[in-house]
């Protein structure tokens, strides 16, 4: 099922946590939306369920306007990020409840009713604990059958916050690549929420990068990785270092320096990003950028240097080869392979 | 060195004790305070109400129990608390809810006004409806034209006992329908229950210990309510007395036999009361404890 977000904004007592937002997701994908704290994912999450109302907008469903329906009627598997599972039922009347509560002219037969509850609780490995209750599962199990449940209903949509929150990080691990195989054999359109840098890269389909409230850049891992939009999307995914530059007829300066580098930007003061590990070292002092080493430690496969930067009095990171004889005080000049200059804030 | 240390380790270890124990001496002594206290002014008064009751031989109790302004009483005194426990239970129920699951404007003030019947004395409840419900009233003339008697009948009293007991059941609810938040909720929502299977399959059965225990206290209350019903209920013999109205006028006509036995009923209804009231908190301590319960 397609849906699309339209033009939405939500406010909370005046307080907006989300301006203007809009999103196009496909039959079939899946989609991280990824953000710091207080970006606006759960209320993005919850207004496709219906558990919130936009002040202004729509939600699409195929070319049906959601915004009409309850949260019962649009029917979306939605899984809570602490599993909000019923406690004071078992793990197996758990997965049924959504068939359960059907209209009885839609409702399956009780034997029925256990017989898909059983094949969907095989599905997510958990066949045995049919008769424990919620507190008697560690938070994997758990995370399973709320995952069961929500499947359940045979939902349109799929909806997890932060599905992998409260687990440890090999149980993370571990269930990441199940839910990529689950999502691989069911293709239910999935949205799911996280917090998490290489959980949305190593798993989506696509990644909604938010901050503030707005959706900062939509795209495949490697476009928002390789590709970032913005400072923001540059400081957030994956690690990046920034140098204040002047632009002069298409070019990047440094003081009185120029360093070969081409920027498709009108004149004036300009912010080079660039990827500390994406530079290549270079031989002598035009066309680059030199620097003086200050620091220099060793991080995992590559060695990381801080360099304090000629004529910007800046210190910026660079990552080069472990085996690379840089010490401090000795000069190094490199030039990012790829880059991107924003204006400065 | 290492030798030394280990020795000096080893009593300060032994006379270690949280900050908060008292030494064995002063603990006896507040334990005995305590337990002549409860003796003093708890128990022995229990014990005395059975000791008069049964003081002419339990011919005398059971004849001044079956005696009919005494049944009559015991009736009313039942059928009281069967319209205004069910009563309180729904409006419990619905007000805890409104104000735990709901953002709005004046929540706060609502829940004060739940607790007012506790924060005002017992006869003022009753004066209030004496001046709402009396002959000289607003509402007074309108339900007698229409030939309902309020004060100094069953409604009267009633609706005295609903207004004195309605804070047990919502304020044994709200704190523990906040602290489970609503997300139980919105996940059956989501799976698609309507607003009334929620409410029968998630939310009852997360709140049914605490609904127990506030309907149980609602219910010790409102059979022993004595000052608003004493005001509004006219005092008519084998009409309009509860038992714990009876029992005063027993004790006026120093009829001491008959007003303590009668008594003992009363009292016999707080100790099963107590009782179960301990045996909820065993079982379901941890869940009622969530609450903030008393
Ligand atoms: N019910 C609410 N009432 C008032 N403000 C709210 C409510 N829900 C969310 N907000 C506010 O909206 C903003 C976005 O919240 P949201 O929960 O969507 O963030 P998030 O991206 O999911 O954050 P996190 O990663 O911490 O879960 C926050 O500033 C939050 O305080
Ligand atoms: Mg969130």
């Amino acid at each position: 099922m397609d849906v699309r977000v339209s033009g939405v904004r939500k406010e909370f007592d005046r307080f907006p946590a989300l301006h203007d937002v809009s999103l196009e997701i496909k039959s079939g994908e899946l989609i991280a939306l990824l953000g710091p704290s207080g970006s606006g994912k759960t209320t993005l999450l919850r207004l496709i369920a219906g558990l919130e109302s936009p002040t202004e907008g729509k939600v699409f469903f195929g070319d049906e306007d959601a915004s009409l329906k309850s949260v019962q009627e649009r029917n979306v598997g939605f899984v809570f990020q602490h599993y909000a599972l019923f406690r004071h039922m078992t793990v197996i009347d758990n997965v049924g409840f959504g068939l359960k509560v059907r209209p009885s002219n839609t409702r399956p037969a009780k034997d029925e009713i256990r017989r898909r509850s059983s094949e969907l609780l095989d599905f997510v490995q958990l066949s045995g604990l049919e008769k424990r209750y919620p507190a008697q599962l560690s938070g994997g199990q758990r995370q399973r059958v709320a995952l069961a449940r929500a499947m359940a209903i045979e939902p349109r949509v799929l909806l997890l916050d932060e599905p992998f929150g409260a687990l440890d990080a090999k149980v993370r691990k571990e269930l990441r690549r199940w839910l990529r195989e689950i999502h691989d054999k069911t293709k239910h359109t999935t949205v799911f929420v996280t917090h998490d840098q290489d959980e949305a890269l190593e798993l989506a389909d696509r990644v909604v990068v938010m901050s503030q409230g707005s959706i900062e850049q939509v795209g495949t891992p490697d476009e928002v990785y390789d590709k970032p939009n913005s400072p923001f999307v540059y400081g957030f995914i994956g690690e990046s270092s920034r140098l204040p530059v002047r632009i002069e007829n298409g070019t990047v300066w440094i003081g009185e320096k120029s360093l070969g580098l081409k920027a498709d930007r009108p004149d004036g003061d300009g912010m080079l990003y660039f990827r500390p590990h994406d530079v290549e070292l270079v031989d002598g002092s035009n066309g680059c950028i030199a620097g003086t080493v200050v620091a220099s430690r060793r991080v995992g496969a590559t060695r990381r240097v801080e360099l304090m930067v000629a004529g910007a009095e800046e210190r910026i990171e660079i990552g080069i080869d472990a085996d690379h004889p840089a010490t401090e005080l000795s000069g190094i000049a490199f030039r990012p392979r790829h880059f991107r200059v924003f204006a400065r804030d | 060195m290492v030798h030394d240390l280990s020795q000096t380790a080893a009593p300060a270890a032994a006379t270690w004790h949280p900050a908060t124990t008292e030494s064995r001496g002063s603990r006896y002594v507040l334990i005995g305070i305590t337990l002549v206290f409860l003796g003093l002014f708890l128990v022995l008064p229990l014990v005395s109400v059975f000791v008069e009751a049964f003081r002419k031989g339990p011919a005398e109790y059971f004849t001044a129990l079956i005696e009919p302004d005494a049944q009559a009483a015991i009736r009313l005194t039942l059928l009281v608390a069967a319209i205004a426990v069910p009563l309180n239970l729904v409006f419990g129920v619905v007000a805890a809810w409104t104000i735990a699951k709901f953002e709005f404007k004046g929540k706060a003030f609502l829940t004060t006004l739940i607790d007012l019947p506790f924060s005002v004395s017992p006869v003022i409840s009753g004066l209030v409806y004496v001046l709402l419900f009396s002959s000289h009233s607003l509402l007074g003339p309108w339900f007698k034209s229409h030939g309902i008697e309020i004060l100094f009948a069953v409604p009267g009293i009633v609706l005295a006992t609903v207004f004195v007991t309605f804070p047990f059941v919502a304020r044994e609810l709200i704190p523990l329908m906040q602290h489970q938040g609503t997300t139980d909720e919105e996940a059956a929502l989501s799976l698609g229950a309507n607003g009334w299977q929620t409410f029968w399959h998630v939310t009852l059965p997360n709140i049914k210990w605490g609904l127990l225990y506030g309907v149980l206290l609602c219910n010790a209350r409102a059979m022993g309510e004595f000052g608003a019903v004493s005001v509004v209920s006219g005092h008519i013999r084998g009409l309009t007395n509860t038992m714990p109205l009876h029992v005063e006028i027993l004790y006026n006509e120093y009829n001491f036999v008959a007003a303590f036995a009668v008594a003992s009923l009363l009292a016999l209804l707080a100790l099963v009361t107590l009782i179960l009231k301990s045996l909820l908190e065993m079982r379901y301590g941890a869940e009622l404890r969530a609450a903030g319960g008393h």
